[in-house]
């Protein structure tokens, strides 16, 4: 890239970072306790949660990943776009009231409300960590690839720097600078989108469709038709759907959040803003991704490399000049960031909550404690987020995020809904479905084209006919019938006593929350 | 048990039925909006790519329906949980 070009990209760049590390410092300094560190003293409002939740699920994926599929190929790429906005009323319907006037830091807290605390716990942290693992990989992955782009810097260089910046946000500020880092993140990322829409618009008359009549004039009709492309089986665009839908209403780092705020009232306003932002974005990148292709044209695209992540940032530089193309680089940049210190936050929060305070301490450790053990699991999760980054160098972004989410899907979600949900499910019956659902994703995944095409290189043919053989690329539409089925078989097959009462207990903390009046000072989580 | 934390225990029972009657379906109605999407994209491409207009296909205009459908069942849900269901919760505990 031109080097005026990346001056401009820097300065954007730096002007971030050094709002973000201001925002560190004086987070930093309110940050003493557990209840700051994992969900910032519960004094977020909803709509800096909202803005936060949606700077926390925007991922660079969204932008520049769904930009580049809907560039080369037209309408398929959209198939991402909804599945990513779907899973967000069934959070609000189904997970938010439990979650939050149950749990304390965690989505484990919940599932181990009523049954065993150490074997739920541990096996939520397998699942949990899985996914933060997976989806930490197609973050770094994205992030190198692109400061490589940009500025030159080489790929393991850019994955250090990231590492880097999210270490100090989580380490020194917790959950109110990681929110914080979100908030700005998201209202970057939504400016920036809203005026390259707009920068492309005006060009077609501010009527979208001249847009998409423009493409299919010059790429034939079929950009605007779905295609087999980018999902290709049958069965597998529908277990992407579900593996979409249900991962997100799944997802560690998204749950987190609902800890944030005062109340269950604006646990439920702060999702609901976020579906607006959310969804409005994506409608942005449909357009984005067909201003790219008119404008740009898939084969620019194509050959400024990264497999079709340039089309938003070459579009930006078409419509707006390279300033506009620095600012754009710059927030696709924060919004990596700001993804992989969401994500590096939920993954300290089931180190240390669940597995340290709640397993091996048995909920006996002390605050100084757990903040010391919150800190040193940043930085365990921080160095093992850069040597993965770097190791999987060269992977597609927006499938292997997609991969994250069917392990969401058929670890988290069954053992949640039934936690919440289902009289007589058991320990036995919550650790056997969390193990099924998270081994049971990644074989499958093993076992299909994702790893023995794409990243094995082996021909279709050739493995088409070994017995192993799994054809489809997304696993959920296998792997959650097969959690749920083992949770009912195992929890059927190993009743407890006295279900009833400790149900009934849970249903009633599901409506009154921790405040309940009837029973004050029985909860764990104090008000305010 | 007394006779008020018997109420309460009825209240408690009626209302956690009325969250799951509203929750179930709209949580129902977000699935078979989605999943009659899905539907149509894995199995009735052809339908989907059906040409309304120049420039605008069945699908273009269906697809950004479900994110907007999508965003609609969150307001109507929080509209129903942040004030009638909160009411009712409310004034459950009070006549207890």
């Amino acid at each position: 890239m031109q080097s005026q070009t990346s001056n401009i990209s820097i300065a954007f760049f730096f002007a971030f970072m050094a709002l973000t590390l201001a925002i560190t410092y004086w987070a930093a300094k309110r940050t003493k306790t557990t209840e700051t560190f994992f969900a910032a003293g519960g004094e977020i409002t909803a709509w800096q949660n909202g803005w936060a939740l949606a700077g926390d699920f925007l991922s660079a994926a969204a932008l520049l990943g769904i930009a580049g599929i809907v560039t080369s190929n037209g309408f398929d790429g959209m198939v991402y776009s909804i599945g990513w906005l779907v899973g967000w009323p069934i959070i609000l319907f189904l997970i938010v009231e439990p979650l939050r006037n149950v749990g304390k830091f965690t989505f484990a807290d919940v599932v181990a409300y009523r049954l065993s605390q150490k074997p739920v716990r541990s096996a939520a942290a397998i699942g949990t960590l899985a996914v933060i693992s997976f989806y930490l990989i197609a973050q770094m992955v994205a992030t190198g690839a692109l400061i490589k782009l940009l500025f030159g810097i080489p790929y393991s260089w850019s994955v250090i720097i990231v590492g880097t910046a999210m270490l100090i946000y989580v380490l020194f500020g917790g959950m109110l600078a990681t929110t914080w880092v979100q908030v700005v993140k998201a209202a970057l990322l939504m400016a920036g989108g809203a005026f390259l829409c707009i920068l492309v618009l005006v060009q077609f008359q501010m009527n979208p469709v001249r847009l998409f009549a423009a493409a299919a004039e010059r790429y034939g009709a079929n950009v605007l038709q779905p295609g087999s492309r980018v999902v290709s089986g049958q069965w597998d665009a529908i277990s992407l759907g579900l593996g979409l839908m249900f991962g997100t209403a799944a997802m560690p780092h998204i749950l987190m959040r609902v800890y944030t705020v005062k109340d269950v009232k604006a646990a439920r306003l702060s999702i609901l803003y976020a579906t607006g932002l959310i969804g409005a974005f994506h409608l942005m990148v449909f357009v984005i991704g067909f201003g790219a292709m008119v404008i740009v044209g898939p084969q620019a695209v194509l050959k400024a490399g990264g497999g079709g992540n340039m089309a938003a940032p070459l579009l930006a530089q078409a419509v707006g000049g390279n300033a506009f193309f620095g600012f754009i680089c710059a927030v696709a940049f924060a919004t990596m960031l700001a993804v992989v210190a969401g994500l590096t936050l939920s993954g300290v929060a089931t180190l240390c909550h669940d597995l340290w305070t709640n397993v091996i301490r048995a909920g006996k450790a002390t605050e100084s404690e757990q903040l010391k053990v919150a800190r040193v699991a940043t930085i365990i999760i921080a160095v093992v987020a850069v040597v993965l980054g770097i190791l999987f160098e060269g992977q597609n972004v927006a499938f292997m995020a997609g991969l994250a989410f069917s392990v969401a899907c058929a670890a988290n979600f069954p053992s949640l809904v039934l936690a919440i949900s289902w009289k007589r499910f058991t320990t036995q019956g919550a650790v056997a479905s969390i193990l099924v659902g998270t081994v049971g994703s990644i074989v499958l995944i093993c076992l299909s084209p994702t790893i023995q095409v794409d990243v094995l290189g082996k021909s279709l043919a050739d493995i088409a006919e070994a017995w192993w053989f799994v054809p489809l690329k997304n696993p959920a539409i296998v792997a959650m019938p097969l959690s749920f089925a083992v949770a009912i078989a195992v929890s059927v097959a190993t009743p407890v006593m006295d279900a009833d009462r400790t149900f009934r207990e849970m249903q009633r903390r599901i409506l009154m929350g921790p405040s309940d009046p009837a029973r004050a000072g029985a909860g764990s989580r104090e008000e305010g | 048990m007394t006779v008020s934390s018997k109420a309460l225990e009825r209240g408690m029972i009626a209302l956690a039925r009325s969250r799951l009657t509203v929750a179930a379906s709209l949580s129902f109605a977000m699935i078979a909006i989605y999943f009659g999407f899905m539907g149509l994209f894995a199995f009735a491409k052809p339908v989907l790519g059906t040409m309304l207009a120049p420039g605008l296909s069945l699908c273009i205009v269906l697809g950004p329906l479900v994110i907007i459908s999508s965003f609609l069942l969150c307001l109507i849900y929080v509209y129903w949980a942040n004030t009638i269901f909160d009411r009712n919760v409310k004034s459950t505990l009070e006549q207890a």
